[in-house]
């Protein structure tokens, strides 16, 4: 038995193993789904909608709510849920840090700068690049920009240390540049019209609505790779826990495991905002949540957090198109309204256990 | 004779099995209620709030940040947008479902409102009646003009789209606020910005307005007219010295809707106190408020 393996069974031993964790997420996810297929401002009853799913002819209504709206919105909703709330319970793990969240390396920032600066100069831009379909312009800077700010704060973070490349200075170095990029969005900001400043506003603020299929797939593939580097990686994150010259005391490379850990989130985020714009909350909440279940073992953590962001994305998006209906509410509103009570509710009960 | 009864019965059936109908836009909106008071609209969007009967109506949110399947929940059969209404996404999925939308120019020009008329009056099968709603309509804004251009003095204005606490929003070039006060017979005081900017109080004194035009929205959010002069800059300008600040409502002002020849009229009277703009003719969907 590696040491490892010890170090993770003990911290299992320790907090508590949680083991109807991950089964009973599965049981929530499935249920939102059907929440999210089944809720919407169009009434479908349960019975028809059984019918439709297994076959039945539907009316061309039904088949655009179904297909083109419900369906592809659940999808998006999984996959952007899944990796938010993935990708915050690795960068949480690497950092050591319960407020880390995936913007604090520069994802969200740099996707949301490249995003707007598609956006305001997005003619000037588009006559260079005539090959690229209409609206793919806008996501596509999205998805380098966040890639690019993660990159430019990994390099800083290495040249600042001497040989070092701590978590500590990746932290100011994201820091850094999240600065930068807010600025540069800034600036942009002041000199779009009105036009350019709603579809600005629409970008930061997260929507559902408008990813479809492809958005669908694009989040969806960025999730499942962060989750291939990931899953891997719980144990050495575990290790991580006790602290870095611990960890590598364990034969843990930490310097490997922070690029690893740092690429992926970075893919997972940007695909998402690519996908849908920034949706907070559910990367910062989702992992504390399922630690506070299921205590901190990374091995549940990270696959626990895929399953709750995934499952409170869906929930989030059937309120928010049912409960101002016919009109919709943001979706980023409705992730802090919903998930916000039942944290600090986890919180108080936390609490009162521990007295 | 029974046979005449039955074909004109056979005519008259289409007509009144009306096409269930959702507008977005407060000017679509104006316009759809101006050829026809009784359109079976069964929703609008919350820019749509003239006449009070468009107000009432069933909201599906903001023109530019519709959800598809709410618009559908309305079962509408015919969707008359404007070119604003968005994400084009939704406007997409709306038509997957089987549901015409018809979009609509949007431009700050009379030509505009007078186009958006035979439009609708065209998608309504009213084609009759939008001749005559454009007919006034053209008459009503080339008796303005007249009136306007024989006017001896050209203002210089500004217009706050927003203000409050921070910098103004002022209307710059390209924008609703700016055609207007040109066919009001003003200048833009803020030449040579694109759109609406944030106004410093160093740009409101350089500006020099003789008068500071505003949206009734506006005015009540900020709390009153000496509330809106305490901005930067603002009570120093001839405009904030003489106290000459107008207020309108922001879709009558600003929508290039039906309406917009008595809008003209109104902002004219205002910017010219004491110069001849003779009245208008009542019109239907235009009453003195």
């Amino acid at each position: 038995m590696t040491a490892q393996a010890a170090t993770a069974r003990r911290i299992a031993l320790a907090m508590g193993s949680g083991r109807l964790l991950l089964p009973g997420l599965l049981v929530l996810l499935t249920v939102a789904l059907l929440v999210e297929l089944l809720l919407g401002a169009v009434v479908i009853p349960p019975g028809r909608m059984l019918e439709l799913l297994t076959g039945a002819a539907p009316t061309q209504r039904e088949a655009a709510v179904l297909w083109q709206i419900r369906l592809p919105r659940g999808a998006l909703a999984i996959a952007i849920g899944a990796a938010l709330g993935l990708a915050g319970a690795a960068q949480q793990g690497l950092f050591r840090n319960p407020l880390a969240d995936p913007a604090l390396i520069g994802v969200s920032s740099g996707a949301a700068l490249a995003a707007v600066t598609a956006i305001v100069l997005g003619e000037r831009i588009g006559t260079w690049l005539v090959f690229l379909p209409a609206g793919a312009l806008v996501p596509l800077f999205a998805f380098g920009g966040g890639l690019a700010a993660t990159l430019l704060a990994l390099r800083l973070s290495r040249a600042a240390g001497p040989g070092g490349e701590g978590t500590g200075s990746l932290l100011l170095a994201g820091i850094a540049v999240n600065a930068v990029c807010a600025a540069g969005t800034g600036l942009l900001i002041t000199v779009s019209d009105d036009r350019q400043l709603r579809d600005i506003i629409f970008w930061t603020m997260g929507s559902l609505a408008t990813g479809g299929w492809y958005g669908a797939a694009g989040a969806g593939i960025g999730a499942v790779l962060a989750l291939a580097v990931l899953l891997p990686a719980a144990r050495a994150l575990d290790a991580l826990l006790l602290g870095e010259q611990e960890a590598a005391y364990l034969g843990i490379r930490v310097d490997r495991l922070r690029l690893m850990v740092v690429i992926a989130t970075a893919l997972a985020v940007g695909a998402t905002v690519a996908a849908a714009g920034v949706i907070g909350f559910v990367g910062l909440v989702v992992p504390h949540l399922v630690r506070l279940i299921g205590g901190p073992r990374h091995g549940l953590v990270l696959p626990g957090a895929a399953l709750l962001g995934a499952a409170l994305l869906l929930l989030s998006d059937a309120a928010s198109r049912v409960l101002a209906a016919p009109a919709e509410l943001p979706i980023g509103l409705v992730t802090s309204a919903l998930g916000g009570p039942f944290f600090i509710a986890l919180l108080l009960r936390r609490g009162r256990g521990a007295a | 004779m029974l046979r005449a009864a039955i074909a004109l019965l056979l005519l008259t059936v289409p007509a009144l099995a009306q096409e269930r109908l959702l507008s977005l836009g407060g000017a679509v909106t104006e316009t759809v209620l101006a050829l026809d008071p009784g359109a079976a609209l069964v929703g609008s969007d919350l820019t749509s709030q003239f006449p009070p009967r468009a107000a009432a109506l069933p909201k599906v949110g903001y023109l530019r940040t519709l959800g598809a399947e709410g618009v559908l929940s309305l079962s509408p059969q015919l969707v008359l947008a404007s070119a604003d209404a968005g994400p084009p996404a939704a406007l997409r999925q709306i038509e997957a479902a089987g549901v015409r939308v018809l979009s609509l120019p949007e431009a700050h020009t009379p030509e505009a409102a007078l186009e958006r008329v035979r439009l609708v009056g065209a998608a309504l099968h009213r084609e009759a009646e939008a001749q005559s709603v454009a007919a006034a309509l053209r008459a009503d804004l080339a008796q303005v003009q007249a009136d306007v251009a024989a006017t001896p003095g050209r203002p210089k204005v500004l217009f706050l789209l927003s203000a409050g606490p921070g910098a103004p929003m002022a209307a710059g070039t390209g924008t609703a606020a700016d055609a207007m006060v040109r066919l009001a017979g003003g200048i833009n005081a803020i030449e040579g910005v694109r759109g609406y900017r944030g106004l410093s109080a160093e740009a409101a004194l350089l500006a020099e307005p003789d008068w500071i035009v505003t949206t009734s929205e506006t005015l009540r959010g900020v709390g009153g007219t000496d509330r809106l002069l305490a901005g930067p800059g603002l009570a120093a300008t001839p405009a904030g010295r003489a106290r000459r600040v107008a207020a309108f409502d922001g879709l009558y002002l600003l929508g290039f809707g039906p309406r917009l020849a008595q809008a003209q009229r109104d902002l004219a009277l205002a910017l010219h106190p004491g110069a001849t703009i003779r009245p208008l003719p009542a019109r239907p969907w235009a009453p003195p408020s």
